[in-house]
């Protein structure tokens, strides 16, 4: 949390309200704001846990000495040797392929509902704070509705109804997690088309799309990065919970969630198999909290201070 | 205040029209024939084309879906939420009979967030980048990133397994409670902490606290009284939403320690495909948290009169 770099453009802004400040911290200088995050040591750390588990996930094939799903019946919870690193589960297969694997699964399903979730905050926010009138007024009340409820009861009653699958978990997420960013979002745009530019562009006879893709967007990317970096630990905690439930990625899937979840049955003689897993998971979301935390540290100007 | 009391319940209405709309329209995403559904469920045996089809038109299936809404929300402003194709039973009463269950460790699981987290916040912000402070914030960030589920079987691990002090599942006496509260009440604590820590620091640079000390009031008098008591308005509306957070993670808790709460008998739902269920749990869970929110909001106006004369 300690930092002492330049501050970014904000320093003199008023800031009136408590919490994460992501609506005022809409402009930050570029590169101030990447050399405060390098001068956090923690969200070096937590960049660094990222990049390293991205990376298991991208070479998995290469990294990975075993198939995630081949059986050696003859080496059941094998303890740790120079053959299986980390030893083996109930069904013999390699746990550290497994989790070399599972990185794969857990980031991917975690980035790919960041992805939807993204997309789909930021476009209605803009819309919303855009248009304004009758377009707004509908699109917030029904994220007053959404809001309305815990996000995983939600997307857990959508899981129900659609039947237990990891694109069903996906599909959930998507459908409320959204909700967060188009609020910010909608803040931001109402900000940015108070601008003299946007007036003076409007003036030149910009229209609609232009004046989103190239006058609102840009301003409204850097908060919403720090947002998703800020849950990304908090979804994928939310997609393997649910995957731990039996509602997402089924087994044989190296997910890690799923892995926890097959191995409670055996948890009493071979805990490991419900201990990697589960670092491996607080490990990743950690990670994003200290990424998270180190971005909007950088962005917002009062915590500085502290 | 009465006025407040009113502007808030105004306000709850269209909110609670549209959390019936996302439960109406859930129900709606079900693969396959709802009638056909629970026919083969009462019946044990695949329907014909017309008892199908007599089901459709009794169920009122047929109808268009705006007309099938307000069936549908007459019904469940009544209290009739449908019949559970698992047991039969009317759905709110089994919700109701189980949501108690889950009040409890939820409950029990805030007061022991509110106990870890307020002092280690405060302690903190007042010792601020000391070791206290570090080791706080090691342990929030830490909190915060465990699964509750793997937190969960870590503490089976320690409690039951190696020191056998407290039963694994079931809910027959008051200590097959404590490991579900204390899951629900460590993921609960870390961000809870971290906001006390933020909002006592905010306080601590306040002018008043400077002329308060200024004036040589007593340190623990100055934190309580003056400190403490204003960072708790913030915090309060925030414990709010805590508790609603816990509401839901009771979900993956319940299932775990075979808790008899409202979280595990959806999720047994979920793999029983007991659509009416689900679709009660939606609309009942989203009514009540509204009303915690109703509560929360009440409780804030009472304890700072600005915010319910900003309504007026």
């Amino acid at each position: 949390m300690a930092q002492t770099t330049t501050s970014p453009t904000v320093g003199s802004q008023h800031i009136p309200r408590a919490r994460t400040n992501l609506e005022t911290a809409w402009r930050p200088k570029r590169f101030g704001t990447i050399r405060a995050v390098f001068n956090d040591r923690s969200a070096v750390l937590g960049l660094a846990i990222l990049l390293l588990v991205t990376i298991a996930a991208l070479g998995a094939g290469l990294i990975a000495p075993y198939d995630p799903t081949e059986l050696d019946p003859t080496a059941n919870l094998a303890p740790p040797t120079s053959d299986h690193w980390l030893g083996t589960d109930n069904l013999g297969r390699d746990l550290f392929s497994r989790l070399v694997h599972g990185a794969r699964w857990t980031l991917g399903a975690a980035g790919l509902a960041a992805t939807g979730i993204v997309v789909l905050g930021v476009t209605i926010g803009i819309l919303a704070g855009y248009f304004g009138g009758l377009v707004d007024d509908l699109l917030m009340r029904l994220v007053d509705v959404l809001l309305a409820f815990p996000s995983i009861i939600l997307a857990l009653a959508i899981v129900g109804m659609l039947g237990p699958s990891l694109t069903n978990v996906l599909i959930g997420m998507v459908a409320v997690w959204w909700v967060d960013y188009a609020r910010v979002v909608r803040g931001l745009t109402l900000k940015v088309v108070q601008n003299d530019y946007v007036l003076s562009a409007h003036c030149c006879g910009c229209g609609h799309r232009r004046m989103i893709l190239r006058h609102i967007l840009p301003n409204v990317i850097p908060s919403v990065i720090v947002l998703a970096t800020l849950e990304l630990g908090a979804l994928m905690l939310a997609i393997s919970g649910l995957s731990f439930l039996g509602l997402g990625a089924q087994p044989p899937t190296p997910e890690w969630g799923t892995m926890l979840s097959d191995g409670r049955l055996f948890f009493l003689n071979a805990p490991q198999l419900m201990m990697y897993p589960g670092i491996a998971i607080t490990l990743v979301v950690l990670g994003c909290n200290l990424l998270g935390d180190g971005l909007r540290d950088a962005l917002d100007p009062r915590q500085q201070m502290r | 205040m009465l006025r407040f009391i009113l502007h808030r319940l105004v306000y709850l209405i269209p909110v609670w029209i549209g959390i019936s709309l996302v439960a109406f329209t859930l129900a709606n995403l079900t693969p396959g024939d709802p009638a056909r559904l629970a026919l083969q469920r009462s019946l044990g045996r695949q329907p014909t084309a017309e008892e199908t089809a007599a089901a459709r038109e009794q169920m009122g299936l047929n109808d268009p879906a705006p007309i099938r809404y307000f069936n549908w929300l007459a019904d469940a402003i009544t209290g009739d939420l449908g019949t559970s194709y698992r047991t039969g039973q009317p759905v709110l009463d089994s919700l109701i009979e189980r949501f108690p269950n889950t009040l409890q460790i939820a409950g029990a699981g805030l007061l022991l967030a509110i106990a870890i987290a307020i002092p280690l916040g405060v302690l903190a912000a007042v010792y601020r980048r000391s070791a206290i402070d570090h080791v706080s914030r090691v342990v929030a960030l830490l909190g915060a990133s465990m699964p509750s589920y793997w937190v969960a079987y870590l503490l089976i691990l320690l409690f039951s397994v190696r020191l056998g002090m407290l039963p694994v599942a079931g809910s027959s006496t008051w200590q097959h409670a404590v490991m579900p509260a204390v899951t629900l009440g460590i993921g609960g604590s870390a961000s809870l902490m971290r906001l006390t820590r933020s909002e006592m620091l905010e306080t601590l640079n306040q002018d008043y606290i400077r002329t308060a000390r200024a004036k040589g009031l007593h340190s623990r008098t100055l934190l309580v009284r003056h400190a403490l008591r204003n960072t708790m308005i913030p915090i309060s509306t925030v414990l709010g939403m805590r508790f609603a957070g816990m509401l839901g993670g009771a979900v993956i808790v319940e299932t775990i320690f075979s808790w008899p709460g409202i979280g595990k008998l959806v999720v047994d739902a979920i793999f029983d495909r007991d659509y009416p269920m689900i679709q009660g749990f939606v609309i009942f869970m989203g009514t009540a948290f509204l009303l915690i929110n109703l509560i929360v909001d009440l409780g804030y106006g009472l304890i700072d009169p600005r915010i319910r004369l900003a309504n007026r």
